[in-house]
């Protein structure tokens, strides 16, 4: 259809009567520009350029150190743990919320946002409040020898807290907005629960999946307040990534902390440049479906 | 059972959101109620007493004012960001556009380093604003520099989906009548975006009020001065004053949440505007 393809090429022309003067455009976009330029660039360039000012040698010294390598191994350990989890939930949560009509659900989204409104360093806080020596399980795992709070388990659940909400708020929209019809189909077919979900539900929702892991991997791996509250500090035992810039940048050992902070810029950029790929195969995906939909 | 959940043919309910709930209570329900029921430990008069400590209310003062002056910065630039990235085409626009998501994605401990070294008195700006006798690093300026930083995504997100529906026929329409750009903007499209600019404005300060990473590096974290209530926190808790860790944590969790309960309303106004429009 004709109708289609008119508001794309009426974007790309607008007339000239809901245009501004050219003046006037550029001054708002070399406004813009100075802004993102001061806030944004400036800072991400300083993190490469402090990193590598000292050179190689000291860079590559930084990373390959003995503590470095171990906050490493315990960042990637943590989110292995943390993002697999919330990807269960996530699935669970939006499987129930956007396939089912049920009271409370409005509640329900609000529940699962909640984590995204609370300060990181509470997040970390309440954890502390539960499994610390002085909190409502402390006494019986000390009883127990076991420790939460000052050990890796402790990162790992503040960790999960922080990061509850990015897959389930991803899916719930997506696969509210592709409704029950599809699925509803196969099960009168004879599918099964298992083969409802991985044949019709999960290639519908491939993109948004990976899109929510993404961010969720992103917040893992790069959470600092809540983390620091559960951690203790410990060198070459409970210091994550995050943990050990602050360390490094604390001594005044400013080269190896912005080496090490590097690694997390340079995540952060991977970050950036897949969720903008996905973000085009999501808008792919939905002009397609609209196609079928359409025909 | 059968007025709480309307039938289908579906599988999988009883499992997906039994699990929905347990996890939800196991993670986030029951420590979050933890901090609450901590509180009540305390009398009244106790939990009041340390909630309003001078120390206490000069951080409150700090992340409240900085929160606040950085989410109206924000506003203002996030929306001539969104709108340029909307409406005007010019070179290397969509790596731009990716990289405004940058503070979700960069660690708040780098971003908190990163500006330290950039407005320290040596640093690359620093060198140049402590001539003029003004100091960012380590001062409450600095404090605005951070949570300038973390907030800038919100309101260019919020609005830009919201600038990118807006039919150009009721502008055409605006220009036909007589309006120039100006007063376009000002009747047509601004009060058009504006739930969605408040609701950006809302989310880049209550992210601000809770933040820690970034701003701990550049704050100098003087009591009285330079110290951010999450910080106080922290402080309370290292010297083993639980009950006043605690009873911080309270008021900041009411504060979000009244904070969560407002966005809701703005996000719900927002899509009632746009279903009339």
């Amino acid at each position: 259809m004709n109708a289609t393809n008119l508001p794309a090429t009426s974007r790309m022309r607008r007339p000239r009567a809901t245009q501004e003067p050219a003046w006037v455009r550029w001054t708002l976009i070399g406004l813009a520009l100075a802004f993102l330029t001061l806030f944004l660039f400036v800072p991400l360039i300083l993190v490469f350029y402090e990193a590598l000012k000292k050179g190689a040698d000291v860079y590559f010294a930084a990373i390959i150190e003995p503590d470095a390598l171990s906050a490493i191994r315990l960042t990637l350990t943590v989110a292995a743990i943390a993002v697999p989890l919330n990807l269960i939930f996530g699935i669970a949560a939006a499987w129930a919320i956007a396939k089912f009509e049920f009271r409370g659900k409005s509640l329900l989204i609000t529940l699962i946002d909640l984590p995204f409104s609370v300060s990181p360093v509470v997040s970390g806080l309440i954890y502390v409040l539960i499994f610390g020596l002085q909190g409502w399980l402390g006494p019986w795992l000390a009883e127990h020898d076991i420790q939460v709070i000052f050990a890796v388990s402790g990162i790992v659940l503040a960790t999960v807290f922080v990061t509850v909400p990015f897959i389930a708020r991803e899916l719930i929209p997506l696969m509210q907005a592709q409704g029950t019809e599809e699925e509803e189909a196969a099960v009168a077919l004879g599918a099964n629960g298992w083969q409802t979900f991985s044949r019709v539900t999960l290639p519908n929702i491939k993109w948004g999946l990976l899109y929510g892991t993404i961010l969720c991997n992103a917040r893992a791996m790069g959470e600092f307040g809540a983390v620091s509250v559960v951690s203790g500090h410990i060198r070459g035992s409970t210091n994550t990534l995050p943990l050990h810039v602050e360390i490094l940048y604390n001594e005044y050992n400013f080269a190896a902390a912005f080496a090490v902070a590097s690694l997390l810029a340079l995540l952060a950029l991977v970050t950036l440049a897949l969720k903008t790929v996905v973000e085009s195969r999501i808008t792919q995906h939905k002009e397609n479906a609209n196609e079928h939909r359409g025909a | 059972m059968s007025t709480f959940k309307q039938h289908s043919i579906l599988p999988g309910f009883n499992l997906a959101l039994g699990f929905t709930l347990l996890y939800l209570s196991l993670i986030v329900l029951i420590p979050l109620s933890a901090a609450f029921i901590r509180t009540t430990e305390l009398t009244w008069e106790e939990f009041w007493f340390a909630v309003t400590t001078p120390r206490v209310l000069a951080s409150y003062r700090l992340t409240f004012g900085a929160a606040f002056a950085a989410a109206l910065v924000n506003a203002v630039f996030g929306l001539l960001v969104a709108w340029v990235l909307v409406r005007y085409r010019f070179p290397g626009k969509k790596l731009i556009d990716a990289l405004v998501d940058l503070p979700f994605a960069l660690p708040t401990a780098v971003a908190g380093i990163a500006l330290t070294a950039l407005y320290a008195g040596n640093g690359w700006i620093g060198q140049y604003l402590e001539p003029l006798g003004i100091k960012v690093a380590f001062t409450p300026i600095g404090v605005f520099v951070a949570l300038t930083f973390i907030g800038l995504p919100f309101v260019v997100r919020t609005v830009q989906p919201v600038l990118e529906d807006i039919e150009s026929e009721l502008e055409e329409a605006a220009a036909m009548l007589g309006a120039n750009r100006l007063q376009t903007f000002l009747r047509i499209i601004f009060p058009t975006i504006f739930p969605a600019l408040m609701t950006g404005f809302a989310l880049a300060f209550a992210r601000a009020i809770g933040e820690y990473g970034s701003v701990i590096f550049i704050a100098g974290n003087m009591p009285m001065v330079s110290e951010i209530t999450p910080l106080l926190i922290i402080t309370k808790l290292e010297q083993y004053d639980y009950a006043g860790a605690t009873a911080l944590a309270v008021v900041m969790l009411v504060i979000s949440f009244i904070l969560l309960l407002v966005i809701n309303l703005l996000q719900w106004w927002g899509r009632r505007r746009s279903a009339l429009a």
